[in-house]
């Protein structure tokens, strides 16, 4: 009996969310996800599935049809995507599939999953324009090797603008860190 | 005035680590008469942030395509990441009136405009349309004759199809073309277009240095003695890479990357110096034997 009820907790029933794929297509590179039709030519030519044990395109576009929402948004295979889009030139439907799968990794974000890398790029362009931040050593390099100076872009522009549009909570603190 | 005439877009990552690829590259336009102007105040293309926040990466996308309009210059740029985002940037907002309009509105913000008056490349787009291979196969002085090389163009020198357009991912033949007038022979091999893991390396390493590390293989296997690229990323994995590679999975490639612009120079009579060999971490010097390049 104690087995029995051991068993029984751990099974959580998949919640499922209709309108989910509502939301994904409201994006307007994210339109096609309707039309896919789970033949798997995008998995089959998938960089990164070759090498992976967990990510499978196609199994993420089926989840996201039928609305498996949490699983799919906090899964972390979903960031394993190279964007080389031969997934998207080969989909035999017009699906665009590496759009597909960056939508549903912009709403990861807005769900609070949001990987390191991205939040320290966003975080480099907020504070000096380029995703890296170029030391001093290099600027001093580029006269060495006869390279005109690197143009400093108009900070104040630039993060007005993200300011304006951009998922905030990518940006991490000046001062927490 | 010079017909080609563009504005050069840097982006991020050849000013960050790799400044041979700027150094050959500057070297060779000069060469063939291109003209490049300084593009002032631009930020990063924007395609570092586009899994996280699409309508960000719009924004800044727009601000550089924005920038070059007021320049009244079309640009080209060296890495395959900044032209396929600028060019899908640019044709959605050609042709997406209401994104038009509200990357705009933002825009307004910061006293800039998109018009949709410029068009943006890669220059291996810009050798094959704008330059033409007649002119490039006139600047070459000292062919490469005997050296065998591969290609990796990178995912996006042409993929998306529908973005980029100009030659077929499938079996791509420009920069082949393009690495055949210098006189170099350009060897066929296996996954010639699987990509170079670059953009996962933070996510998952080891996925990412698999990718790599079969790519060597591969490459190896055909008898190249050198890889070829047209992107900073590429680059980076191949050859700041490589050792680590060696390491991790107990190997030895020794297998030189260059530059396209590099080889191209080399075959036009600048010494590997003037290209920027120097800054190439895997040592190419055994390549220049059977060519006599000193």
């Amino acid at each position: 009996m104690t087995e029995k009820t051991e068993v029984t907790k751990d099974v959580e029933p998949i919640r499922l969310d209709p309108s989910f794929k509502y939301e994904v297509m409201k994006d307007h590179d994210a339109e096609t996800l309707k039309i896919c039709f789970q033949c798997g030519t995008c998995t089959s030519s998938c960089p990164t599935a070759r090498f992976s044990d967990s990510y499978r395109p196609r199994t993420i576009l089926r989840m996201a049809q039928l609305g498996i929402r949490r699983k799919v948004l906090s899964s972390p295979t979903l960031w394993l995507c190279t964007a080389c889009f031969t997934c998207t030139d080969r989909c035999p439907q017009g699906v665009e599939v590496a759009s597909v799968l960056r939508v549903l990794r912009n709403l990861a974000v807005k769900d609070g999953q949001i990987p390191h890398i991205y939040s320290e790029l966003a975080s480099n362009i907020y504070e000096t324009g380029y995703a890296y931040k170029i030391p001093e050593q290099r600027h001093r390099k580029r006269a060495e090797l006869g390279l005109p100076p690197l143009p400093k872009a108009s900070l104040d522009k630039v993060d007005k603008l993200i300011e304006l549009v951009g998922e905030l909570r990518l940006i991490r603190s000046k001062e927490g860190h | 005035m010079s017909e080609l005439r563009y504005l050069l877009f840097l982006g991020c990552t050849i000013p960050y680590r790799v400044s041979s690829y700027e150094v050959s590259a500057r070297k060779v336009f000069a060469k063939l008469g291109i003209d490049l102007v300084e593009m002032p105040d631009f930020n990063c293309c924007g395609l570092p942030v586009d899994p996280a926040d699409h309508e960000m990466m719009l924004a800044l996308a727009a601000r550089n395509l924005s920038l070059a309009e007021q320049k009244g210059l079309s640009i080209i740029t060296l890495c395959t990441g900044c032209a396929t985002t600028l060019r899908k940037v640019n044709k959605t907002l050609k042709e997406n009136k209401e994104l038009k309009t509200r990357i705009n509105e933002y825009l307004k913000e910061v006293d800039m405009e998109f018009k949709g008056t410029i068009e943006a490349k890669h220059f291996i787009q810009a050798f094959k349309e704008d330059v033409g291979f007649d002119k490039i196969k006139e600047a070459i002085q000292k062919p490469l004759t005997g050296l065998r090389v591969a290609e990796h163009c990178g995912c996006h020198l042409l993929r998306p199809l529908k973005i980029m357009g100009y030659d077929d991912p499938e079996d791509p033949t420009v920069l082949k073309s393009l690495i055949e007038l210098t006189g170099a022979e350009c060897l066929d091999y296996t996954d010639e277009a699987e990509c170079c893991g670059f953009t996962v390396i933070a996510i998952d390493e080891k996925v990412a240095l698999q990718l790599t590390r079969e790519k060597f293989h591969n490459v190896k296997k055909a008898g190249a003695q050198a890889l070829i690229t047209v992107c900073p990323s590429c680059h980076l994995m191949f050859d700041m890479q490589q050792s680590r590679i060696e390491r991790v999975f107990n190997e030895k490639f020794e297998l030189p990357v260059l530059h396209y612009p590099q080889l191209l120079g080399l075959a036009m009579g600048f010494t590997p110096e003037e290209l920027a060999f120097n800054e190439l971490r895997v040592n190419p010097s055994k390549i220049f034997e059977p060519m006599k390049v000193t």
